[in-house]
């Protein structure tokens, strides 16, 4: 596995419109274009666009697809009619998440598999080492450009660059389309808690159609958006990013996203183990908080503290925009993984008190 | 990028400006561009003493928290109060409103340590 740095098809184009870039799971992607909060606002008010061209793509073919599927995800594959897709988990055998995906299921027994960037070759050497020999699995991962559309005017920038032809896809669904002589998937999901489209299509389209996009949003403010506020806008809404608040270390029963865990379904790897702890007990809980006075920003591996007792310590963490106040998530304790409950965070050795809320941090209308 | 030719540098992108004994210290516009939007501010105990080159503030931006550090040695004599409400004045104002404490410099510091403006220009844009 090669240790350099990897860089999306629009990274000259990122360099170009003066994006600051970063290292971030082994690829260089743009942190900000202006700033982090102007971006942010962005998604909230108008519209964003992000590339996230640098995360996998798996497709996996053939009548057993589901079935495998199945065995290997948390989630329940046969749910999905055509053109649905679910948010799921890939677990060791402890129960711990190698993985969050989404797994879309464009034909009949044809699906795709996004996976994050980070774990890209470690998902799919996971998975086809667990292979069933009639599935046909592929890592299309370098052959895909990926972006996301993401705010309140999302749905007026479809219709006008793919409409009227194409209607939209409803709440996660995927359609899979023809327009410009390429195919685009096209699936409505987001990372932002906004209305929005994730689009993916063949790599080599990526600088015209991200430019396409930036012309066409024009109209209604759009801005190109870089990690930063990828950020601060999935953390408002509670969504987990693996690496930091999901790891090996962790079972979805933790991280409190047992609702896409189906236990009634046939074995799958790690069924066993988080069984086992359903029956002894989740002793420690994912829970997001928000600082209750003007303090630092709360940052990842930040102390947490209840009474002399450090208890925990952050997993994400970042100073809202929308809500202007520090927040993030943190594993505690189950007696103190409840709402309401008071903690306090160590910034470089003073304490200032935190409270533990419900999800999400942030809801329309605030 | 804005230099002001009235104060003086230091390679880690802190002014300070002279008045006699005492000298006002603030972060240059540099700086204040590459941490963008400065949500926080963490500034010294009035009446310590710190040394030039010691870390005495932290100043936060959404991504990252960066050390600020004095310039000069001596005892802080004031911090800036409109800091607490409004951070992001050292972004809009860095080498004004923006300022973050000032300083009684202590006697013998060497001030030949820090740069002339345009030994600081050829810094940044080296």
């Amino acid at each position: 596995m090669s240790d350099e740095i990897k860089k999306t098809p629009l990274y000259d184009e990122h360099a170009r419109q003066g994006a600051k870039l970063v290292e971030f799971g082994g690829w260089l992607m743009p942190v900000h274009y202006t700033s982090i909060m102007d971006e942010h606002q962005a998604v909230r008010n108008s519209l964003g666009l992000f590339d996230i061209s640098h995360m996998g793509q798996f497709l996996a073919s053939g009548p057993e697809t589901g079935q495998w599927l199945n065995r290997l995800l948390t989630n329940n594959i046969n749910r999905l009619e055509i053109g649905e897709c679910q948010y799921t988990f890939l677990l060791n055998e402890q129960g711990g998440v190698i993985d969050d995906l989404i797994a879309y299921r464009y034909n009949e027994n044809d699906y795709l598999l996004v996976v994050n960037a980070s774990k890209i070759e470690e998902d799919f050497a996971w998975m086809n080492s667990h292979r069933d020999s009639s599935v046909e699995f592929k890592n299309c991962s370098d052959d895909f450009a990926g972006l996301a559309i993401q705010g309140p005017q999302a749905i007026q920038l479809f219709d006008l660059y793919f409409g009227p032809q194409y209607s939209r896809p409803a709440r996660n669904e995927i359609k899979s389309i023809q327009c410009d002589l390429m195919e685009f998937f096209i699936a409505n999901t987001g990372y932002t808690g906004e209305d929005g489209f994730e689009i993916f299509f063949p790599s080599q389209h990526a600088t015209t159609v991200w430019n396409q996009i930036l012309e066409k949003g024009a109209n209604f403010g759009i801005k190109p958006c870089g990690l930063g506020a990828r950020d601060t806008l999935r953390l408002e809404m509670c969504y987990p990013l693996n690496g930091s608040d999901l790891s090996a270390d962790h079972t979805p029963l933790e991280a409190g996203l047992s609702f896409f865990v189906d236990f009634q379904k046939e074995n799958f790897i790690g069924r066993e183990a988080l069984l086992k702890q359903k029956a002894e007990g989740v002793q420690r809980r994912l829970v997001p908080f928000r600082m209750t006075e003007k303090s630092p920003p709360p940052r990842p591996h930040y102390p947490i503290f209840k009474g002399d007792r450090q208890i925990g310590e952050i997993t994400s963490g970042t100073l809202s925009p929308t809500l202007n106040i520090g927040i993030g998530m943190a594993y505690l304790p189950a007696e103190y993984a409840r709402i309401n409950e008071i903690i306090e965070i160590d910034v470089r050795g003073r304490r200032y008190p935190a409270v533990v809320e419900k999800k999400p941090l942030h809801r329309k209308g605030n | 990028m804005n230099v002001p030719e009235n104060l003086k540098y230091a390679t880690t992108h802190e002014w300070l400006r002279l008045d006699g004994e005492t000298a006002t210290v603030g972060i240059t516009d540099h700086a204040q561009a590459e941490l963008t939007d400065i949500v926080y501010v963490e500034l010294p105990k009035v009446g310590g003493l710190v040394s030039a080159k010691q870390p005495v503030a932290v100043v936060e931006s959404v991504k990252a928290a960066s050390d600020i550090y004095s310039p000069i040695g001596g005892t802080v004599t004031e911090i800036n109060p409109a800091l607490e409400g409004n951070p992001a004045l050292v972004n809009t104002d860095p080498y004004g409103d923006g300022w973050l404490y000032r300083i009684k410099i202590e006697a013998g510091e060497d001030l030949e340590q820090l740069n002339e403006p345009a030994a600081y220009k050829a810094q940044i844009s080296g």
